[in-house]
């Protein structure tokens, strides 16, 4: 696999301000993406994912929200920097996003073929013609049966599959280095979402697409990703190659994710009534009102005094396996 | 082989807690402006199984299977169009509203958004105790004690007992919803989705609380859910179902093992599996998606997409029959006894 990074957040810090106080959705994130990987992103509802993604874009809406530090690293640039008509240049085109659910990107009045070459005809200056017909191509990529037909389709006319599809087809229409992909598989059902990431894993290898998933099931970053990142609360808590996550993960709370979520091969084999599924006690805390310490400590089996009076440093404990807690060693069973 | 409704012993012993023979529920479509009938909806179309006493039953297949649809039909939250419920032995089908209290006390139902299901203007004290109050049960300062009791039995601390559902997170309001179905001390509790909007972490306590609850009190489970990891960890048998029909059903075991029909083994190999080198493994990926239920495809109605599928699984209805020890299946492929490895047969 290639090394070369192509993306890179650095310390980036993304901020709401509400009445109710400033919610720190992300707060001091740095990961990396290289060419032709998948970075997986995991983490619970309101971890900060989908902020994070919309920060690299410069998405967010604000006001509320505001990117009070860091940098965005593209191409030899800081995407902080850019004017907005710079960034309009970049989206869509060097990097590209979908989302959970199609409906709300996808245009209701218009048909997929022309949403497709719209946005062929804006970045890569082709003819309506010609657009219109690599529109048809893209769609045959997606593997939609009879594209010369369903580009006439309107959105609400396909299914949530097709419709990812669809979204995928136009995200990769204007060869993107970088596709953001924020939970595409979570709305569908099992077995439209192994189609839909075997898609993904068969146009990245033609197309050598890094690939950013977001994800709040772990089973798919282990099936998926090369590398994973793990946040919580607004901060990345862990990283490392899905190897090193899923076989020896360091950080408590990657730990009990891993072991709050039934594993089908070890559930049917066991007597589901003496087996019990590991609980993380307690709730995620408030972003906006977030404990002294480490934030994981209200609900972490090994919080110690120095783990509530001061924040873990991000250690790299191995080669490429970062962890942000003050007991990793420990719990990595010193076997480096 | 026998052609009968699944889990049928020999005849003798108690009847189970809940026995469901042949179910359907149709639902008309109507149409222009004098609401012509168009069509049905055949979100249920003959299912048949059985529930003992602290059993737990997994019912599990995709969105618009009919999962929900069987779950309200069989407590007859809506009317079955067709076949059998029976409690204790006892036909309830036809009961009226007056007939029905007695059995709606043994058999509740937990849903998947405990939020829409809560009534807002009313404290989670309330709501526990409602089901208590309807039923005319113990006197106010009985039912406060209970509803107490059950606060604390689910993990809610008591003083949440005057505070409105919108100031509970998710998981909750999933423990209201389960304290209120507790109430009544039911047998039976039919458990629509109830994990499936929660996060994972909050997701394995409700897991543990159901199992805890489950061993305490003796209740049977129907757990409806499109998460085969969840249901094969949760149930002792597990029903797949595909547009309206169960296709198999058996031991959770049996069936992660020898899954016999193609749709359940394309859903285990589907269901992404949170282990590094799980990628690796072998997978039927299947084409298409789930066609409608108001235009089934005649015969088999996984045909559509079934990798196996030959020329009379276009045209005859495959029935449910035991294939194997406890173990049912409605597929064309073992009609002449067990066939594994499932492959395309020769003449197809
Ligand atoms: N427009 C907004 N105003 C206030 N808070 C917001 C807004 N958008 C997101 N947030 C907060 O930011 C946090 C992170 O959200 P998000 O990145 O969407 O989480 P995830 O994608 O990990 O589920 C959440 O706590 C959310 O409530
Ligand atoms: N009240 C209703 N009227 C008409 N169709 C319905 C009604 N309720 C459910 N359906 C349809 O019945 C089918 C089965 O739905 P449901 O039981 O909710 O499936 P599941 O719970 O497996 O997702 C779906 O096609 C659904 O649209
Ligand atoms: S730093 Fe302490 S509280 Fe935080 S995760 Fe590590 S052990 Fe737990
Ligand atoms: S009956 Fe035929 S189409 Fe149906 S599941 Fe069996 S092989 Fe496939
Ligand atoms: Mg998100
Ligand atoms: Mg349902």
């Amino acid at each position: 696999m290639p090394d070369e990074t192509i993306l890179e957040i650095e310390n980036l810090k993304t901020h709401f301000f509400t009445t109710g106080g400033v919610v720190r959705a992300v707060d001091g994130v740095s990961y990396a993406v290289r060419s032709g990987e998948t970075l997986g992103v995991v983490g619970e509802s309101g971890c900060g994912k989908s902020v994070t993604a919309l920060s690299i874009l410069r998405l967010v809406a604000s006001p509320p929200g505001r990117i009070v530090e860091g940098a965005i690293r593209f191409a030899g640039a800081n995407l902080l920097d850019l004017t907005e008509s710079e960034m309009e240049a970049i989206r869509g085109n060097e990097i590209s996003m979908i989302f959970q659910e199609p409906m709300t990107s996808l245009n209701p009045l218009m048909t997929v073929g022309r949403q497709i070459s719209e946005a062929i005809v804006l970045h890569q200056g082709l003819s309506r013609r010609e657009a219109f017909d690599q529109a048809v191509e893209m769609l045959r990529r997606v593997h939609i049966p009879e594209p010369e037909r369903r580009v006439h389709a309107y959105p609400h006319q396909l299914s949530g599959g097709m419709r990812q599809r669809v979204m995928i087809a136009m995200a990769l229409s204007c060869g993107p280095k970088v596709l953001i992909a924020d939970e595409p598989t979570t709305a569908l059902d099992v077995t439209i979402q192994a189609q839909i990431l075997d898609l993904m894993r068969e146009l990245q290898e033609r197309l050598g697409t890094a690939i950013i998933l977001i994800t709040h099931d772990l089973g798919v970053v282990a099936e998926n990703a090369d590398r994973v990142i793990v946040m919580y609360a607004g901060r990345k808590v862990e990283e490392a190659s899905s190897k090193d996550l899923f076989e020896s993960p360091g950080h408590p709370y990657t730990m009990g994710l891993l072991g709050s979520i039934p594993n089908l091969e070890v559930a049917a084999h066991t007597n589901s009534r003496r087996v019990r599924l590991t609980e993380i006690k307690g709730m995620v805390p408030s972003l906006a009102d977030l404990p002294y310490g480490c934030t994981f400590a209200p609900r972490c089996g090994f919080a110690t005094d120095k783990c509530r009076a001061d924040y873990p440093p991000l250690v790299q404990h191995r080669p490429g396996h970062w962890i942000s807690c003050w007991h990793a060693d420990r719990l990595l069973g010193g076997s480096s | 082989m026998s052609v009968q409704s699944p889990d049928r012993r020999s005849g003798k012993g108690p009847a189970p807690l809940l026995e469901v023979q042949g179910l359907k529920k149709h639902f008309p479509l109507y149409k222009g402006i004098f609401s012509r009938v168009s069509g049905q909806v055949y979100a249920v179309d003959g299912v048949s199984f059985r529930i003992g006493r602290g059993e737990t039953l997994g019912l599990v297949g995709e969105s618009g299977c009919g999962k929900s649809t069987a779950g309200r039909t069989l407590l007859k939250l809506l009317e079955p169009t067709e076949g059998k419920i029976m409690v204790n032995g006892e036909d309830i089908t036809d009961l009226d509203t007056a007939q029905m209290l007695p059995y709606r006390r043994q058999m509740q139902m937990i849903y998947q958004d405990p939020y829409a299901s809560l009534n807002p203007r009313m404290s989670a004290g309330e709501i526990v105790g409602e089901p208590l109050t309807i039923h005319r049960i113990a006197t106010p300062k009985e039912r406060r004690e209970r509803v107490t009791h059950l606060f604390e039995r689910v993990g809610l601390r008591r003083e949440l007992m005057e505070s409105y559902p919108h100031e509970f997170s998710g998981g909750q309001r999933q423990r209201i919803g389960i304290a209120r179905a507790l109430a009544l001390s039911p047998e039976l509790i039919v458990s629509d989705e109830p994990v499936s909007a929660l996060d994972v972490s909050i997701q394995a306590q409700i897991i543990n609380l159901l199992m805890d609850l489950q061993d305490e009190l003796g209740l049977s489970y129907l757990f409806v859910a499109h998460d085969l990891a969840v249901v094969e960890h949760i149930s002792d048998r597990v029903a797949v179902m595909y547009l309206g029909r169960i296709v198999e059903t058996t031991d959770k075991t049996s069936l992660f093992e020898t899954p016999l029909h193609p749709y359940t083994e394309a859903l285990l190999s589907a269901v992404p599996i949170p282990k590094y080198g799980a990628r690796d493994r072998k997978r039927v990926i299947l084409t298409g998606d789930v066609p409608s239920p108001i235009k089934p495809p005649p015969g088999c109605h996984f045909h559509t997409r079934c990798p196996y599928a030959f020329a009379r699984c276009r045209h005859e209805v495959p029935v449910l029959r035991q294939a194997l020890s406890g173990h049912w299946v409605s597929c064309h492929l073992h009609d002449d006894g067990v066939t594994l490895p499932l492959a395309k047969r020769p003449e197809a």
